[in-house]
Parts: C-alpha cells; structure tokens; sequence
C-alpha cells in the first residue's frame, strides 16, 4: 500500500481527459441527487468544485467551454433564470485559471481559504442575478455550501490524484 | 519592430478575453430568457440532454423508497388496508351523494341557463425531485409534453390545491408551487363566499391573503378554495386555510396568512388536472380612455 500523500516533488502520469469528462459528469449527477431540507442548505455545489479543481490542476484542458455548458445545463436542471450558472461558472474558470499558479503554490489551510473565497464568489453572483431578476435575499445559511466545498477540498484532491500516480516499481527495493 | 511568438507557444485567446467573450454570451442569454422568453427551443435540446442524468440521479432515492416498501411488515400492510376499507367506504356513501348532487346541479343550470362546469381529465406523475434551490419552490414531475402536460395545468394533491405547472420539457415538465414567492391564485372564502387573491412568500408553510380591506370577514380556520375565475383552477379545490388575522389601523390592508392544506412540501406523486376549458375572451380595453382608477375586488 503506497502512501496515501503527495509529496510535492511526485512526478504525476499525464490526466485523461475522460477521467475529466467523467468527473465532471459526476459533480453534475450529485448535484441533481434530490437533496431536500437541511440537506439542501449544506449541500456543496459539486459543480462549482470540480470545474474549480481541474481549472486550478489543468488550466490547459478545461475552461470556458465546459464551464459554460456545464452551468446551462445546471439552469435547465434547475428551472432557473437561462445563463445564471454559465456565467457564474465562467467567471469561476477565469479565477481558477488566472490564480492557478497562486493557488498551487500554496498548500493546506491557506489553498483551502483561496478556494472557498472563490466559491463564495460564485455563490455570490448567482445571488445577485437572482436578486435582480426579483428574488428575495434566501438568508446566509445560502453561504455554508462552500464552506462545506472547502472543507472537502483537500481529500477532493488526494482522490482526483489517485489515476495520476505511478505504480511502485516492483524492481525497485 | 513585429514581434510574432514561435507557433508552439500558441494557446489561442488569453482568458482575459475568454472571460469577455463568455460573459457576454451568458448575459445574453439572461437578457433573452428573462425578457423575452427568446429561447424557448435552446432550453429544450439542453433538457432533453440533461433527461438521462435527471433519471440517474433520481433513481438512487426511487430504489431506496421500494426497498423500504417491501420490507414492510405484515401488520402494518393490515392496519393500512383496514384503514383504506373504511376510508373507501366513507368515499362511496360521499361520491353517490355527489352523484346525484351532480345531476341534480347540471340540471338547475340547465334551467338557469348558465354555463356548464367542466369536468377536468386528471392524469398522475411521480414526483421526481423537489427544488434543490434556495429561491424557489418548485417541483419536477416525470410526465411532460409526451403525456399530454401542458402550461398552466393546474397541480393538486389528495387535500387541495399544490401548484402550476410552469414549463413542460418533452418527458419532464416543472411544477412552480403555490408557495412560491411571487405565485398568485385566485381564492374564495368558503365560509361566506368572499373572493381574494392568495400569494405565495417562499417559504412552506406560509400563504398571505393580499389586499383585503381592514373590515373584511376574515377569521381563524376559514377555509380557502379555489374561485375558478381565472379559468386556470377548477373551481372549488380547497387551497389553505386562514391561520392568523391582524388587523392594524395605521395599515390599509389587513394582513393575513394563512396554512397550505396540501401537503406542498411533502409528495411522491401529484395530479395534473387538465385542460383549460375555452372561457370568453376577457373584454378589450379601449386604448384612447383616461386613466381611471380600477375598482378592487374584495
């Protein structure tokens, strides 16, 4: 059983873009789980983290074009406002991907305070649009979704790695 | 002096305007969607993608709820037959009362000379899931514009009045909840057969009666249904019930909120009660009249 942490200085496999695909497919799938109550207020919005991850991990292979579509069809999903989470998620990529570097040169707690600034940031504008479209202000529990995200970020991150790392040599000593 | 970076270190737009480009597109599309209900065709080939990741995702609960019911122990199955036995009976000795209430009602009308209540086609859906966002109450249900659902259909459960449908996508279609905030029925007193408008606040538990004079006969436990008069509910569902009164002198209006009688927050299958029946066109207003002020309706 190989160390379950990364060193820093592990060399990593290249990541498959269909391990993207399909976590991505994944974050979409558990956001639409029916969540209700309670549950409803706490739930992290899966979406928001895995596009913020890969953009953070992989600026070279997602962007935009995945955010956006990703966010219609999360509006669809939702039966809300058409464009609420495309550009939401957009401007969520752009931060991921300016800040990548940043972010990464960072490790533990202060990754994790980046992160959840930046989901709050998304939350933030999807609030203001539905609040310009008429909505009343839903209250600040809205906001514990992504500290929840954050809170999940780092174990997020050893699980996405595990396809990456390389198989110990079994000639090695 | 012209400057070109060697090809290999092409990588297309900077994000800078990547961002542009793409927020433009999604504010368009909020300009379209909210304003002018533009794309109406887009948001459909986009739900019919989603579909399968909606059935999915729903299926996990679905499995866990049929589990539930067949470990169900023999007792229970006993009392809930009992129990539906004697609710059935009750039912039947109600509906031919109804029955002959019916006839005897469509031939007073006969008389009258006034107009035909509609009997209205019920079909059932499965309640896929509950909103999953903050703002709004909304339901999806598994029956779309493939099982003859359609805008405006009216939503109800075993003990009144749930919602509107509100978009109908090919096999699933959207149901706004009456408790929505910004949804509004029309209502009538049972108790003394004064009309008012009911509106949602957002959250499940509370309706607000709006706009009823300080002197209206409002009390405690007044039941609330449907006035038909918008030609969207069939008359007579019951909708909520007045729960709390206050009258305040310094206000114009009484304020009085009321409890919704269906069980909005709590379903695994809804009627859809069909068909708009083909009122009379409202009257045309006349463009060049003077501004007057609209008489309200208590």
């Amino acid at each position: 059983m190989a160390d379950i942490r990364i060193t820093p200085h592990e060399i990593l496999l290249p990541v498959k873009p269909g391990f993207i695909a399909f976590t991505l497919v994944a974050a979409l799938l558990a956001n639409l789980l029916p969540w209700s109550g309670t549950w409803l207020w706490i739930r992290p919005d899966f979406v928001a983290l895995a596009l913020l991850y890969w953009c953070i991990e992989q600026p070279r292979k997602v962007g935009f074009v995945a955010a956006w579509l990703i966010g219609l069809f999360m509006d669809v999903a939702d039966g809300a406002l058409f464009g609420q989470h495309a550009l939401a998620y957009s401007i969520l990529a752009y931060a991921g991907i300016v800040l990548h570097r940043r972010v990464l040169g960072f490790s533990g707690t202060p990754q994790v305070v980046h992160v959840v600034i930046l989901l709050l940031m998304n939350d933030l504008i999807v609030l203001a649009i539905r609040m310009l479209a008429g909505a009343d202000f839903p209250g600040y529990p809205y906001f514990v979704g992504s500290f929840v995200a954050g809170a999940l970020w780092l174990p997020l991150g050893v699980l996405l790695k595990l396809p990456q790392r390389t198989k110990p040599d079994p000639y090695h000593a | 002096m012209e400057h070109q970076p060697p090809p290999f270190f092409k990588t297309g737009l900077t994000p800078h305007v990547r961002l542009l480009i793409f927020s433009a597109l999604s504010l368009a599309f909020l300009v379209a969607d909210a304003r002018f209900n533009y794309l109406a065709t887009l948001r459909q080939v986009a739900s019919v993608i989603v579909y399968p990741f909606q059935r999915i995702a729903a299926a996990p609960a679905a499995i866990a709820t049929r589990m539930g019911e067949f470990f169900v122990t023999h007792s229970s199955l006993r009392a809930d037959k009992a129990r539906l036995m004697e609710e059935n009976f009750n039912n039947a000795a109600a509906l031919s009362l109804m029955n002959g209430l019916k006839a005897e009602n469509a031939h007073l009308r006969e008389l009258l000379g006034a107009r035909q209540r509609f009997a209205f086609p019920v079909t059932t859906a499965e309640v896929l899931y509950a909103a999953r966002d903050p703002f709004s109450r909304k339901l999806i249900v598994d029956k779309g514009s493939q099982g003859d659902v359609r805008d405006g259909q009216a939503v109800v459960d075993d003990r009144g009045v749930v919602g509107q449908v509100t978009r109908v996508y090919p096999w699933l279609s959207e149901i706004t909840l009456i408790t929505d905030k910004g949804h509004l029925i029309p209502v009538q007193n049972l108790r003394n057969g004064l009309r008012a408008v009911l509106a949602g606040t957002g959250t499940d538990t509370e309706l607000d009666l709006r706009f009823i004079p300080l002197n209206a006969d409002f009390q405690n436990g007044d039941p609330l249904v449907t006035s038909g008069i918008d030609g969207v509910y069939p008359h007579g569902l019951p909708v909520a019930e007045v729960a709390r009164v206050e009258r305040n002198a310094t206000q114009l209006f009484a304020r009085i909120t009321c409890t919704p009688s269906a069980g909005v927050a709590n379903h695994t299958h809804v009627l859809i009660v069909g068909g708009r029946p083909d009122l009379p066109l409202p009257p045309t207003e006349e463009p060049k009249t003077p501004k007057t002020r609209k008489s309200r309706k208590g």
